[in-house]
């Protein structure tokens, strides 16, 4: 059983790390892109941001004012058992979103649609978002936030069959050259691009690609791996940088999920997760430990399995 | 890093003379020193559509008016706490600008994405103002470290905190980049135009979608706010 106040109190921090600290993966990524970048105002925009995440480290204050929307993913070992239940949990969550919007301090961002109203505390009718994700074997709950930032950068489209890899790539280009455009989605970015599902799962498997998968990850299947990196390329050969300006550094990882789809089409998302790329995890155990780390490692051969039984691997019962 | 020219670097009060805001080249990079402003569509509504008084000395106390809303909270002493600052898209506020410049005197404003330069032609321009872009734009610990002091904060009731007008004084805050000049010319435009030009080159080997959409368009040069 996983000590309800544990959870709490880890997930403050997480709230935290998430907003202040850029994740490793990211911020190597950057300063790869930084060094070849040859624009004079895009390589100044790259040098600005570097300086601007020890900034946020040194001062313990957020890396960007918009600190996004705060989300939670959980995933849980099949043996798990937390104190209070499902409900305590999801209360835990609500609690350790508001305490750090009041903390850190982050952004009060979320507001109800139509009447604007602000609880100043990030919590409202279906925020923030908890998500669920389960794994055979394991007595463990990974506690996963993401902030995404941006109101740009994300679209969704109904392609098919006939459209083909020259259709994706005509999508992908859209949406990066559109929400570039004076850098609106606040690129260099990591593109999740989600293929396949219905509409709402299209837009999940993208948004999550973009968000649980580090820079340099690729998909397990091959041929999805070779396109990911083709799409990364393509994306910094447009000649656009960040903010928008003469460059070559727009995407700095391309992640692809696929779920099984209709069989007369082929959904298309894209999700830029930006230079605010902001993911923190930890592992609570029952015994009390916590492990932190910034690899969501979401996308495991069980989330990604095709069949209609799951056989557990000898090795999976006590690693996973 | 590649090598590339520096762009120039400028310090520049937040009430400029229009001297100084003359010299400003689309590109220079700028610092700014003294009291700035946070207002956005709920200070624009209640100052221009509800007509409320302003509760500052406008253009005297500042002439820069920030498109932002801060990571902050109020102490239970009344005392603030900023974290970090970044601005929010400015396109959106086109349809209150033209009165607010007018009404306010701001010769700043600071922003993310800039307008188009037919905004700035139209009521930038004849109302000597200039546009300030933030840089990346996910800037905001740069930009909190030159929030020397919050002042005020003005309408958090009405409004809430993102809404609210945030007075703040600035020490050397920065970085934000000039993008449109005197005479209304466009920094994202001019790059806009630049980067078109080779477009069709990157396009090479996609085709479009089967199902089009309405109001679709193919030209990847067009500007989108
Ligand atoms: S898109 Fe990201 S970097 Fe840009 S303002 Fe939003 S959170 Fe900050």
């Amino acid at each position: 059983m996983i000590p309800m106040d544990l959870i709490e109190k880890t997930a403050v921090t997480l709230m935290n790390k998430a907003a202040i600290e850029i994740p490793d993966d990211y911020l190597t990524g950057l300063k790869a892109a930084a060094e070849v970048e040859d624009g004079d105002l895009s390589s100044f925009v790259l040098q600005a941001m570097l300086e601007n995440y020890e900034a946020a480290k040194e001062d313990r204050r957020a890396m960007c004012g918009d600190t996004g929307t705060p989300r939670w993913y959980v995933k849980m070992g099949n043996q798990t058992q937390v104190e209070g239940g499902p409900v305590a949990l999801e209360a835990a969550l609500r609690r350790a979103t508001a305490k750090a919007t009041n903390g850190v301090p982050l952004r009060p961002n979320r507001v109800h649609p139509l009447w604007r109203t602000d609880h100043d505390n990030n919590v409202g009718i279906g925020a923030p978002e908890i998500e669920y994700g389960y794994e055979p074997g394991g007595e463990w709950i990974d506690l996963i936030t993401v902030h995404k930032g941006g109101l740009f950068g994300t679209d969704y489209r109904m392609l098919f069959p006939s459209d083909g890899i020259e259709g994706i790539k005509r999508f992908y280009l859209d949406s990066l050259v559109a929400f570039g455009k004076r850098g609106l989605s606040c690129q260099p970015a990591i593109i999740g691009i989600g293929l396949g599902g219905c509409k709402d799962t299209c837009m999940v498997l993208g948004k999550r690609a973009a968000c649980l998968r580090t820079v340099g990850d690729r998909n397990s299947d091959p041929k999805i791996a070779e396109l990911e990196m083709e799409l990364k390329e393509l994306g910094n050969s447009i000649g656009m940088g960040a903010m928008g300006f003469v460059g070559k550094s727009m995407v700095i990882d391309a992640h692809i999920e696929v779920g099984y789809c209709h069989t007369g089409g082929m959904q298309m998302s894209v999700h830029a997760f930006c230079l605010s790329s902001r993911r923190a995890v930890a592992r609570v155990f029952a015994d009390g430990r916590v492990e932190y780390r910034t690899d969501p490692q979401w996308f495991t051969d069980y989330q990604r399995r095709e069949t209609v039984e799951w056989e557990v691997p000898q090795n999976h019962e006590k690693s996973a | 890093m590649g090598s590339t020219a520096k762009p120039r670097e400028i310090r520049l009060s937040t009430t400029p003379t229009q001297e100084e805001l003359a010299k400003l080249k689309l590109g220079d990079i700028v610092y700014l020193d003294g009291l700035m402003y946070t207002a956005r569509e709920g200070v624009y509504k209640r100052a221009l559509d509800e007509k409320a008084n302003i509760p500052m000395e406008l253009p005297a106390e500042s002439a820069a008016n920030f498109h932002c809303s801060p990571a902050a909270r109020i102490n239970e002493d009344g005392t603030f706490e900023m974290g970090a600052v970044t601005a929010t898209a400015s396109f959106r506020f086109a349809k209150w600008l033209p009165e607010w410049l007018a009404k306010s005197g701001a010769k700043l404003v600071i922003g993310k994405g800039g307008m188009s330069s037919k905004d700035y032609k139209a009521y930038f321009v004849p109302n000597g103002a200039i546009y300030l872009s933030t840089v990346g734009y996910g800037t905001g610990a740069l930009l909190g470290r030159g929030v020397d002091n919050v002042e005020a904060i003005h309408w958090n009731e009405e409004l809430g905190l993102a809404q609210a007008m945030w007075v703040i004084r600035c020490n050397r805050m920065g970085p934000f980049i000039v993008a449109s000049d005197h005479e209304g010319n466009c920094l994202f435009e001019r790059e806009n135009e630049r980067i078109s030009k080779n477009l069709h080159k990157v396009y090479e080997g996609t085709r479009p979608a089967t199902l089009k959409r309405f109001g679709e368009t193919d030209d990847k040069s067009e500007e989108l706010i």
